[in-house]
């Protein structure tokens, strides 16, 4: 085991060495910089204006020289300066990270707490009008997009309750902001729900059909531990892994949510500083995503083990 | 045009009513809460053209004389002292000598003095080392060759050669008075002035904060304890937000027909005005690039144009057909109806300038078997497409096979600075409705505005002849005649001019929006909640 994590370790850091030089190139083959949109702005064009604004921030050095004296301040944690805001990019993106992270843990909560019980009922009761209710409604997750969704549940909160709950200003309390993003987490948490849903009755119904469960049965368990103690912690693997994958999507994946509700996440940011060619802000935050999503995908490795005492990762 | 007209006359009999009514008695305090539309680039009106950062930050900073904010219409006419108290001008028209006003200070507590304006203007005219990062208003002060200051209250404005219209650029939101001792890239993300509301924060796409500054020079202003703006990308959630009572005052130009229609439904107590923006969509034409470097083609692409599909199809008719100048009423300098029916392409019978233009082609060799095949380019945004896919259309009635080529902004903007383009939609918004603002930005030789190159010595000499007329009408008389033949030059023809409402809730008092620009009324000064 000791082995395998280092390896697992060892790997992490060369994908994100990879992800750093992807990044990097990326951006400055997308055409325009920085200096371009400045001058979009203000409706001008001076190329010698635009030159100085390129060398002030060092767009005119070669293209290694840049990625060296990003990745030497990163080791030095220090993130560079936002060309936008001028303002030390950890002061930018700090604050917006346990905005989204709070959304997409409720969203997460959400998905899972709607989507494995309903997969297993849907399972459990195939064919059923339950059943049809269920798929329909995970169909209905499926294919209804979170921003049609959420405008939905703006203007159906304007209508009926004259209010409408999107982000103005920070809550004052926890409880406040539990209430804030409960709406937006549930319109992006329906989507996530469908998935796990659709997942975990597809993993429960192979499941349900092992000889183990037919024994179990026979031997008078009762219908709830054969379902849950045999069924669900055996057919849990998949969903795991799926609820792994979208707790990395939604960190960076809550962009169309987070305009719509006007959240001041790392998404929404994210989307805004690519548009201005905000470099520093747009590589450490892309950094900082495919972070969590090698971690979190370690972490679902991990719980495999400790979920099926079957799998061992050899050291 | 009758009902515009007649919507204009009830705005002005609102006003005058509204005017001749005992007036209340204004409340201080409240904070008026505002949407905005997305992230300035900076705090930094100077170095910025956008109504983006003129909205929140007009109100940190004074001028030293201001377009009349009791007025409906921005003039040379209706200017008003700020920071300064009095101004003369030389008896030859090229000295602008102010007094400034006493007892003002920044809001960081240091006095104002003559300094600060030779300052900024110094900065503006590149008499200085310290400069901006963008100088977009450049170009408006190429005939200031100097400003001296005679003590602290006295500061003249020495230009090469008489020029009227500079009290009504220095009359601008884009022309407020900068503190010397502050450095411009400070004024770009914690800005001070001496204005009504001092900066608070300015959070990079989530809000602005501005708070009363008890200090203001101009006793009992003003009302509001604060202001915040919160940016709210999305144009559905904003007005949502606003029809649920949650904002007060709409970012300014931001509600669009059929929006209008949606507010005046859903919260039916709403004080909203449409209005032009002095926003016009035009059509840029690569003159250097061969087969536009012929004239005759130029003109049969302005004949193919129906301007009122353009107005009828993108602004739900709400919209004005105009030359450079904003068309009357509402704009001062506009060529009137019966004048703009005497310009190429402007005539009612569209078919038959279509007919006159596939003439024109067709000597040139084209036809419907052989067309013109060109890439129309534009920024690829809303505003700018939608127009494009219409010019598109009208274009093949004159032979002409569009392609559209819609850009990201900045590739757009960089392909403009290197004339890479045959054929472009643009739109184009107008600080100050005053002719020399419009023809040397736009049409002077080598301005860096000029995105189609177009220079005409002939009519560079007539820029200047109006630019230095004392006598408005006669001035008026010569802006029409130059207009038209920019027109009928195709230097950049003008499709139409664009109108957008406003809206607040009833209970915020003392908003006067002035009909020809989205720019210059948002001081706040005397805006007050009546809760």
């Amino acid at each position: 085991m000791g082995a395998y994590l280092v390896r697992r370790l060892a790997l992490m850091v060369l994908t994100l060495f990879g992800m750093s030089v992807v990044i990097f190139v990326l951006l400055r083959i997308v055409p325009g910089n920085i200096a371009d949109i400045l001058f979009d702005s203000a409706g001008m064009v001076d190329p010698a204006e635009k030159a100085r604004i390129v060398a002030e921030l060092g767009l005119d050095q070669p293209i290694a020289a840049q990625y060296l004296k990003w990745i030497g301040g990163l080791f030095q944690g220090d993130l560079g300066y936002s060309y936008l805001s001028e303002k030390p990019t950890i002061e930018e993106i700090a604050p917006r990270i346990p905005i989204t992270a709070k959304l997409a843990l409720l969203a997460l909560i959400f998905s899972t707490v709607i989507g494995v019980p309903l997969g297993v009922i849907s399972a459990v009761r195939q064919n059923s009008g339950l059943d049809y209710v269920i798929r329909v409604l995970s169909l209905s997750g499926l294919s209804l997009p979170s921003f049609w969704l959420g405008l939905l549940i703006l203007m159906a909160a304007v209508r009926y309750f004259g209010d409408i709950p999107i982000y103005t200003r920070t809550p004052a309390s926890l409880w406040d902001e539990l209430l804030l993003y409960s709406l937006p987490a549930a319109a992006v948490g329906f989507r996530s729900s469908a998935l796990v849903m659709r997942l975990t009755r597809s993993s429960m119904l192979e499941v349900l059909r092992q000889d183990y469960i037919r024994t179990a049965r026979s031997k008078g368990a009762s219908a709830a531990a054969v379902n849950f103690n045999h069924g669900l912690r055996n057919a849990v693997l998949p969903v795991i892994t799926i609820i792994g994958i979208e707790a990395a999507f939604l960190l960076g994946g809550l962009i169309v949510t987070e305009t719509v509700f006007n959240i001041p996440g790392v998404a929404r940011f994210l989307v805004e500083a690519i548009r201005w060619r905000d470099y520093p802000i747009v590589q450490n935050l892309v950094m900082f995503i495919a972070l969590v999503v090698v971690v979190v995908n370690l972490i679902v490795d991990l719980l495999y083990s400790a979920l099926d005492p079957r799998i061992r990762y050899a050291d | 045009m009758s009902s515009r007209l007649a919507s204009i006359g009830a705005m002005l009999t609102a006003v005058a009513l509204a005017a001749a009514a005992p007036a209340l008695a204004q409340k201080s305090g409240g904070v008026l809460h505002v949407t905005h539309r997305d992230n300035p680039p900076s705090a930094s009106i100077h170095e910025e053209a956008t109504i983006s950062t003129v909205m929140p930050f007009m109100s940190l900073y004074n001028n030293l004389v201001v377009f009349d904010p009791k007025t409906k219409q921005n003039s040379l006419d209706a200017i008003v002292p700020e920071l300064a108290t009095a101004w003369k001008w030389s008896e030859d028209g090229t000295q602008l000598t102010f007094t400034l006003r006493d007892g003002v200070k920044w809001h960081d507590g240091k006095p104002f003095t003559s300094a600060d304006v030779k300052c900024t203007w110094d900065r503006i005219i590149g008499a200085t080392e310290a400069r901006f990062r963008k100088n977009p208003r450049k170009p408006w002060y190429f005939n200031l060759k100097e400003v001296t200051t005679n003590g602290d209250r006295e500061v003249t404005f020495r230009l090469g050669r008489p020029q009227p219209s500079l009290l009504a650029m220095l009359a601008g939101a884009f022309s407020p008075v900068y503190p010397c001792h502050v450095p411009a890239a400070q004024m770009r993300t914690k800005p001070i002035g001496t204005g009504p509301f001092k900066f608070v924060e300015f959070k990079q796409n989530e809000s602005m904060k501005v708070v009363r500054n008890p200090d203001y020079w101009k006793p009992g202003r003003p009302y509001l304890d604060a202001i915040e703006f919160t940016i709210i990308a999305n144009r559905s959630t904003a007005l949502l937000a606003f029809i649920a009572g949650k904002f007060d005052l709409t970012f300014t130009g931001e509600v669009t027909t059929p929006l209008l229609k949606d507010i005046k439904s859903q919260a039916p107590q709403a004080v909203c005005e449409m209005q032009p923006t002095n926003t016009q969509a035009n059509l840029l034409v690569n003159r250097d690039k061969p087969p536009f470097d012929d004239a005759r083609v130029r003109r049969a692409m302005g004949l193919a144009i129906d301007r009122k599909a353009f107005v009828d199809i993108v602004a739900e008719g709400n919209g004005d057909i105009g030359g450079a100048m904003l068309p009357p009423p509402q704009g001062i300098w506009g060529m009137p109806p019966d004048v703009l029916a005497t310009v190429a392409g402007y005539a009612p019978d569209v078919e038959k300038s279509r007919e006159e233009g596939r003439k024109i082609m067709a000597a040139l060799g084209y036809g419907p078997d052989k067309p013109l095949k060109i890439k129309v380019s534009t920024r690829n945004i809303a505003a700018y497409r939608d127009p494009a896919v219409i010019l598109i259309d009208h274009l093949k009635q004159v032979y002409i096979e569009g392609e559209l080529e819609p850009l990201d902004t900045p590739v757009w903007y960089a392909r403009m600075a290197r004339k890479d383009y045959s054929v472009g939609m643009n739109v184009q918004g107008i600080g100050i409705d005053d002719p020399d603002v419009v023809f040397y930005e736009t049409f002077s030789c080598g301005s860096e505005r000029n995105y189609t190159n177009y220079c005409n010595p002939e009519l560079e000499k007539l820029f200047d002849q109006q630019s230095v007329m004392t006598d408005q009408a006669k001035r008026r008389a010569l802006v029409w005649e130059i207009d038209k033949r920019l027109q009928e030059d195709g230097a950049r023809p003008v499709i139409f001019h664009g109108r957008a409402a406003t809206c607040w809730q009833p209970a915020v008092k003392g908003i006067n929006l002035a009909v020809n620009t989205i720019y210059n009324h948002w001081r706040f000064e005397d805006v007050w909640l009546d809760k």
